[in-house]
């Protein structure tokens, strides 16, 4: 079982990892990339905690990572896509600061 | 299908349909507007005589609207309501017709006008009003349909004074909003009942109830130009003179007025009234008002804010003998509501004329106008008469009952500010009337618009004469049936004794 | 006839038509227009006719399980009174909006904007749908993707920039939402509403679960203090899709906090509802005395609905003891500024796309020329402010009710305060709109249709102040209230 918990506690830290880079990096990218972390983190706890024991994993949450990595994927397309087209607006691609 | 039930939404409506319906008229409309206004004030003036004479057969009329579960929105014809349905429809057909005169040529006719009718649709639905949620419904449509008036010239001063009018209504209406559900929260119901409907409650709600009253008479307080809420009243004046006039002689200031007589005498009740003690801080207060007024206007240069101050002070009348408690008192406070409309309205109408005539607007421009303009200041010699409390004119009357009030309740230290008042109030009229009649003109007036061989135009004369002939009326004719005194003394009966 | 009318699954149409019509005007550009608006008017019906199923056909809830496959693992739609009251309110903003927006935008844009504003229908119908957490997640995604889209409209350095920020936020707030989601399904084995509510417990776990929805929650509906996203992202996006964001998006957040804590955390947590009511009054004020600040006419708009949120959460502590009327309140308010909101958003609009810019100062003499525009904004002022007659007001004194009832001093207070300081800010614009001023500018194009729009959609706030009893008991929220079982 202590598999399970190391799993589940790397997603935690993945998620806080991620968290702090969103909130402190300036660069989109940094933010995009943080996200994705954060993501990634959320994932590997619902899969972590997928595990039944003898019977196999539990496919349910499994669905959900994969529905979940679908979103994400779809959200990093838009906001990449917002990135590029803010840093060819403004010459930077950073968030304006007021 | 009872037809009776629908009269009372039909009088309300009889002024909003039109008024809608001027927004949208383009400006040079002038006839269709003026059909629409005198259509809607004829519907409603035949209306209300059909209500009058319903009631006096013992017709019930009674609109009922549910507006949330175990709340209704309630119009109500009774004694009392008509009373001010009377003055308002009568007094806006007079004002409808000076202000076509007054107007004449001005920009945003229709919105005016509009707004007008708005106006007098809230006033009627605050006088119609059966419970407190309705009253409250239709004071705060009140405030936001007399605001755009008040803002009418577009200026700066117009918008200052806007701002300063809005401040003080809002504030009112929050605090009536507050007393309201703070009542229905502790009594489950508002419906306006002779003699009130708290009074089976016990002591431990003592308390609350006094703050009520407090916020209940702070939010009614305010449109009724009490001290020390009545700081929007003089800077309101810089809106044109229709407006000051129905400001100050019908619908906001009344509307305070008769929401203090309603608050006391239909929800809480003289009776509970007095055992919460809240009657006699009131009547000081009432008294305080009438002595400031009456002061302030005596430094005022400016006749419409002379006659601001005095409003402030006059209105304060009816709000004494409300709290004064006993029946006689009631009967002069209720009265004063009807003969105070009438003679401000009269005055404000000559002020009025005078600045739309000979661009007059303050006292110290006014030597030898009456030589000029003499029906205009006679009618204005009334009003201040009236207003002095000079026989027969109806404000003698009231000033005797409230006196024999005071007496009767032996609260004699009334009588001192009453005879104190008159005194002030000829301080600063008489010299008015001095200076117009016995002193000599200019050469020539600044500015002279001729309107053929009659002193100034026939819609900018008639209503001031009309409202000073009906004051000496009511005055002369007070003892006869359906006079206002009459309505008055029914009116106290109910709230005192049994029906 | 009739009978058709009966057994058409109006659920299942609320959320495919606006997918096929999306698609299709996609495909078919020039067909856009006409699909979204006729769109907007079938949902209208739909939402009628849903209604009318709930309360003659399914007594009060509506429970469909997609493909025939129930829970635990299959999807579900759910319908109730909370579900048919937010679905009311999307049908009747989607109808003004996309009458609007007919006029609104130029050809380039236009054909952008419908299919996504038709997906962004059908991710809120489905939201309001949905029986379970993991859907709701999904639903959401779609709702802020959307919703990310049409803020970056309009282009440019301004619009692309509140864009980004506020999908940072809403995808911040998801994955919150979606760790809480993942924290009960390990506890309880079901993602289905329903079995949860009957096996929810006090355990570390759920407070872990809770505390990441209400985070998560809280940052997608803007209040206080996760709210920063909201005013830059109004204040560059075009004005329809403000009124979108203002007016639903944020109140699917607040749904969906709602739904979970009527079925699942309400009963564990009085603290919680404390902090909730606490956040509620503190963006009541500190968002109406922002919105008394700016100078421009957007961004207090977008301050107004931060206050206006703060109100529909101050119900948290108050409905512990009175859920039915607190309950209401919340549903009256939610429905009333949902309209109000969006007619304020549109008439912005238009002022905007008359003078080109939206300062509060230089707005003199609109009312001359655009009256309707201005008797829209002044009506929505009203219902905003609580005022007689309108929605607004019949929100406020059934809030203010049960405060009173309650003798919760502190919420009638703050509630009090947020009336005087909206009447500040609504009659500070209204005070500069009625006062006279030549207009020197080029002044744009404002169709009629556009001025028509605002109006009705403030008129129906208005008259939403008159019909509280039929509509409450439409809404029938006394069966919301009272889950504690599995509908079936």
């Amino acid at each position: 079982m202590s598999n399970v918990i190391a799993f589940a506690l790397v997603g935690v830290g993945l998620f806080c990892l991620g968290l702090y880079a969103l909130i402190v990096q300036a660069h989109l990218l940094r933010k995009i990339l943080a996200i994705n972390i954060m993501g990634s983190g959320v994932f590997m706890i619902m899969v972590a905690l997928a595990k039944r024991g003898a019977d196999g994993p539990d496919p349910v949450p499994h669905a959900m990572v994969i529905t979940g990595i679908v979103v994400a994927v779809s959200a990093t397309a838009l906001a990449l896509t917002l990135m590029l087209s803010l840093s060819a607006a403004s010459g930077s691609a950073k968030l304006s600061d007021d | 299908m009872n037809w009776d039930n629908w009269v009372p939404l039909l009088v309300v409506l009889s002024s909003l349909l039109p008024g809608l319906i001027i927004f949208s008229l383009a400006e040079q409309r002038v006839r269709t507007r003026t059909t629409l206004n005198l259509f809607g004030v004829i519907t409603k003036l035949g209306l209300v005589a059909l209500m009058v004479w319903g009631v006096y057969n013992e017709h019930h009329y009674e609109t009922r609207l549910e507006l949330l579960p175990n709340l209704e929105l309630v119009l109500r014809a009774g004694p009392l309501s008509l009373l001010f349905v009377i003055l308002s429809a009568g007094l806006w057909l007079l004002t409808t017709i000076y202000a076509i005169g007054y107007l004449e040529g001005s920009p945003h006719r229709s919105r005016f006008f509009g707004f007008f009718s708005l106006c007098v649709t809230a006033t009627v639905g605050v006088a119609l009003a059966g419970n407190l949620i309705t009253f409250l419904l239709f004071y705060e449509l009140l405030t936001l349909s007399t605001y755009p008036l008040v803002v009418h010239r577009g200026t700066l001063a117009a918008r200052r004074a806007g701002q300063t009018y809005l401040i003080y209504t809002v504030f009112g209406g929050a605090c009536l909003l507050l007393g309201t559900v703070w009542l229905y929260s502790i009594t489950g119901t508002l419906e306006f009942t002779p003699r009130g409907f708290i009074s089976g409650l016990g002591d431990e709600h003592r308390s609350a109830l006094i703050m009520i009253f407090i916020l209940l008479i702070t939010g009614l307080g305010v449109k009724a130009a009490l001290f020390p809420l009545h700081g929007w009243l003089p800077q309101a004046m810089v809106a044109p003179a229709p407006v000051s006039a129905l400001l100050h002689a019908v619908a906001v200031v009344k509307a305070g007025a008769f929401g203090i007589i309603r608050v006391v005498y239909e929800v809480f009740g003289i009776g509970t009234a007095a055992a919460l003690g809240v009657t006699t801080p009131l009547a000081g207060l009432a008294a305080f008002t009438i002595i400031y007024g009456s002061i302030r206007a005596l430094f005022q240069d400016d006749l419409k804010r002379r006659l601001a101050f005095s409003t402030i002070s006059q209105v304060a009348y009816i709000i004494l003998g409300i709290a004064i408690v006993g029946p006689i008192a009631t009967i002069g406070g209720v009265v004063h509501l009807f003969h105070q409309g009438l003679m401000k309205i009269t005055l404000f109408f000559c002020a009025g004329n005078l600045a739309e005539t000979l661009e007059i607007h303050k006292i110290s421009e006014m030597n030898g106008v009456g030589k000029r303009m003499p029906w205009t200041m006679a009618a204005f010699t009334i009003g201040a008469f009236g207003m002095i409390g000079a026989p027969p004119i109806a404000g003698f009357i009231t000033k005797w009952y409230l006196g024999m009030g005071a007496v009767n309740t032996g609260q004699n230290w009334i009588i001192l500010v009453l005879i104190g008042s008159s005194l002030l109030n000829a301080m600063y009229f008489l010299p008015i009337l001095h200076r117009a009649w016995f002193l000599e003109p200019p050469k020539s007036w600044p500015v002279d618009r001729q309107f053929g061989r009659k002193e100034t135009a026939w819609a900018l004369l008639l209503p001031p004469l009309v409202t000073a002939a009906i004051a000496v009326g009511v005055g002369l004719l007070a003892s006869v049936p359906f006079s206002p005194l009459e309505w008055a003394k029914l009116i106290s009966q109910r709230e005192f004794y049994q029906p | 006839m009739q009978d058709m009318f009966s057994h058409i699954p109006w659920a299942l149409v609320l959320i495919l038509l606006p997918l096929l019509t999306g698609m299709t005007s996609f495909l078919w550009p020039r067909s856009a227009a006409t699909l979204g608006v006729a769109t907007a008017a079938i949902l209208v019906i739909a939402v009628a006719g849903l209604g009318w199923q709930l309360h003659y056909l399914y007594d009060g809830t509506y429970h469909h399980a997609v493909g025939g496959w129930g829970a635990p693992l299959g999807i579900a739609l759910h319908a109730d009174g909370l579900s048919l009251l937010m679905l009311t309110a999307t049908a009747l903003v989607g109808m003004g909006v996309s009458v609007y927006s007919l006029t609104y935008f130029d050809r380039e844009k236009a054909l952008r904007f419908w299919p996504i504003w038709l997906f962004l229908l059908a991710a809120l119908n489905a939201l309001f749908l949905s029986a379970d957490i993991f859907n709701l997640y999904v639903t959401l995604e779609l709702l802020g993707l959307a919703a990310v889209s049409l803020t970056a409209l309009a282009g440019g350095k301004a619009a692309l920039d509140g864009a980004m920020r506020y999908l940072l936020a809403t995808l911040l707030g998801s994955l919150c939402y979606l760790l809480g989601v993942a924290l009960l399904y390990h506890s309880y084995g079901s993602v289905d509403i329903a079995t949860l509510a009957q096996r929810v417990e006090a355990t570390p776990a759920v407070w872990s679960a809770m505390g990441l929805i209400g985070i998560g929650m809280l940052l997608k509906a803007a209040l206080f203090p996760l709210h920063f996203w909201l005013p830059r992202a109004h204040a560059s996006a075009p004005a329809p899709v403000s009124a979108v964001l203002s007016a639903l998006v944020i109140k699917a957040a607040f749904y969906i906090l709602l739904r979970l804590w009527l079925s699942l955390f309400g009963p564990l947590s009085e603290s919680g509802a404390e902090l909730l009511g606490l956040l509620g009054a503190v963006a009541i004020l500190w968002g109406s005395i922002q919105a008394l600040r700016q100078v421009r006419l957007k961004l207090l708009i977008a301050y107004s609905t931060v206050a206006q949120i703060g109100y529909l959460f101050l119900a948290f502590p108050l409905a512990a003891f009175a859920a039915l009327s607190t309950w209401n309140a919340v549903a009256y308010l939610a429905l009333s500024h949902a309209l109000a909101k969006a007619a304020m958003f549109l008439a912005a609009g238009n002022l905007l796309r008359f003078g080109g810019h939206d300062r509060i100062r230089d707005l003199g003499g609109v009312v001359q020329r655009l009256p309707l525009t201005a008797w829209a904004f002044a009506l929505a002022g009203v219902s905003i402010m609580g005022l007689p007659p309108s929605g607004g007001f019949i929100g406020k004194w059934l809030l203010l009710e049960t405060a009173l009832d309650q003798a919760r001093w502190d919420l009638v207070l703050v509630m009090m305060l947020g009336g005087l300081l909206a009447a500040a800010y609504v009659f500070k614009v209204l005070g500069y709109i009625f006062t006279e001023a030549d207009i020197s500018h080029e002044t744009g194009e404002v169709t009629k249709t556009m001025e028509w729009a605002a109006l009705s959609l403030a008129i129906a706030a208005m008259v939403l102040g008159f019909i509280a009893v039929p509509l409450l008991e439409w809404l029938g929220l006394e069966q919301v209230v009272g889950i504690s079982e599995i509908s079936q």
